[in-house]
């Protein structure tokens, strides 16, 4: 269990508090008329799975209910870092 | 070492000191093998086993980064059952029941089997219509389930809570007779030792680090323990099958979430049978030992952390000790996490790859253990034959492109 410092609420909370929803940077295809059945099972399906330092999405579900970005550890479950969407745009800073 | 375990042998054991042989002689990797299994956990085994008991392919190695039986396999909480819905799973786990209903003697290994049934819970009218939907699927599908109410839920476990003023009050559930459990890490030994006498080489404390790929064939592995060559290797690496896949510069639509499990100080026979409620979300059954075997779910975020949080096992505990009130009291001994490898369909893949040579058997996800026979024996006929057994030929890794998903989720008696 970790404590999560929700970046709307400005505080400190338990993460039960918190629900995960998924890797960060998934974004829609603009096009989505032009895509390869490859290319729809890569953005539905195919996920980094990533071992190590993770961008994940979490919700303050019982909170401010906003999501917001997470860089946590798959293997400590440390949180590195947690920031508002539009402060980070990708996952460049992995 | 010794080749076969009879009442003879104990016997002789009994009177001599109980002085046995090593059971799985340990072993440094050849440089070559026919085929290498990543993966010394249930699967791998039984993939190594049945490849050369059935195939006739006896020059193989399982390559284990930890100690046999130290993973999932002796982590799951050890629920044997095949009442899946669809067509493709349960003639796949149904296969791998009926391996499990002659193991013992076809291992000579005691992996103690123990057919004691499994109800399914549902709480609800809908809990009820999809229940009786999926036994009358099983049904048609020849796999033993039938349709009981509280009533005699309650005539059969006395001290299950019936009562309409609960919060989830039980309504019936689905019975599989032929389901059980089976002791988990027995069936790693047995399995290893099954397939060490056939002639399979048991590499454990050896750890893969990268696969060699050349023109899109796969050569071997790179080791902790030096390179081994093959022109086959099986992937059985379950939570970390994503980082097996990245090896080989391939990707597998699978995420790892830690799944949490408990057990109890040991009591005196009280649950003769498994029970798993879906709706409530938690599973029980009693070992022979005597402790309360718990299930609970998996974390929602990915880890590769062997645990999970504590919120997880206080709402496991809740659902139980809502089934059963009498628990209440009972002090928990021990929790642990593993890593399970879940698809999106909750369906494994079992699988060629791009890369000629290289097959994944992965994305078991919550519910390995009882596939664990079936899964090895037509993984082991998919690595011989370069083509996929019958009845994996659904799990393909393509159905993710082709959208033909195996939908399991929420489909099955439970997610686990």
């Amino acid at each position: 269990m970790f404590l999560i410092d929700c970046p709307y609420c400005k505080e400190s909370r338990d993460q039960n508090e918190f629900s995960p929803a998924g890797e960060a940077f998934i974004a829609r295809p603009q096009n989505p008329e032009d895509l390869s059945d490859a290319e729809w099972a890569d953005y539905v399906f195919y996920r980094s799975n990533h071992k190590g330092d993770h961008w994940e999405q979490w919700v303050h579900t019982n909170g401010c209910r906003k999501y917001f970005l997470v860089k946590r550890s798959t293997i400590s479950h440390e949180i590195i870092k947690v920031a508002a969407f539009g402060e980070v745009t990708s996952d460049s800073e992995l | 070492m010794q080749k076969k375990y009879s009442w003879y042998s104990l016997l002789k054991a009994g009177f001599s000191g109980q002085d046995w042989d090593q059971a799985i002689p340990l072993v440094e990797p050849k440089s070559k093998y026919d085929v290498i299994i990543i993966g010394g956990g249930g699967h791998g085994l039984a993939t190594a086993y049945y490849l050369a008991k059935e195939c006739g392919i006896t020059n193989v190695a399982v390559v284990e980064k930890g100690y046999i039986g130290g993973g999932n396999t002796g982590r799951n909480t050890t629920i044997i059952r095949s009442n899946y819905l669809r067509d493709e799973a349960s003639s796949l786990y149904e296969h791998s029941m009926k391996l499990w209903e002659g193991l013992s003697e076809d291992l000579n290994f005691n992996v103690m089997f123990s057919q004691r049934g499994v109800y399914n819970l549902g709480h609800t009218l809908q809990d009820m219509r999809d229940i009786e939907r999926r036994v009358n699927a099983n049904v048609l599908n020849g796999v033993d389930a039938v349709v009981v109410d509280a009533k005699e839920i309650k005539e059969q476990i006395p001290i299950i809570n019936t009562s309409k003023n609960a919060r989830y009050p039980i309504m019936g559930s689905s019975f599989q007779a032929r389901g059980g459990v089976a002791r988990h890490d027995g069936v790693a030994w047995g399995f290893a030792r099954a397939a060490s006498i056939l002639g399979v080489d048991i590499i454990q404390n050896c750890e893969v680090i990268d696969i060699e790929v050349e023109e899109g064939r796969v050569k071997g592995v790179k080791t902790t323990k030096g390179d081994i060559m093959a022109d086959r290797v099986g992937c059985v690496s379950a939570g970390h099958s994503s980082v097996i896949a990245k090896m080989a510069g391939l990707r597998v639509p699978i995420e790892s979430h830690p799944l949490q499990a408990f057990v109890s100080e040991a009591m005196k026979p009280i649950l003769h049978t498994v029970v798993m409620s879906n709706a409530v979300h938690g599973y029980v059954s009693q070992s022979d030992k005597g402790d309360l075997v718990i299930g609970a779910g998996i974390d929602g975020y990915n880890s590769y952390a062997q645990r999970g949080s504590a919120k997880i096992v206080e709402h496991c505990a809740a659902a139980i000790l809502e089934l059963f009130p009498i628990f209440s009291r009972v002090r928990m001994n021990r929790q642990w996490g593993g890593i399970v490898d879940v698809c999106p369909d909750a369906c494994p893949i079992i699988s060629p790859t791009k890369v000629e040579g290289l097959y994944f058997n992965c994305g078991w996800g919550t519910g390995g253990f009882k596939a664990t026979p079936g899964s090895g024996n037509v993984f082991a006929h998919t690595i011989a034959q370069d083509k996929q057994h019958e009845l994996a030929e659904p799990f393909h890794i393509d159905r993710f492109t082709s959208g033909a998903l195996i939908d399991e989720h929420g489909a099955a008696g439970v997610a686990h």
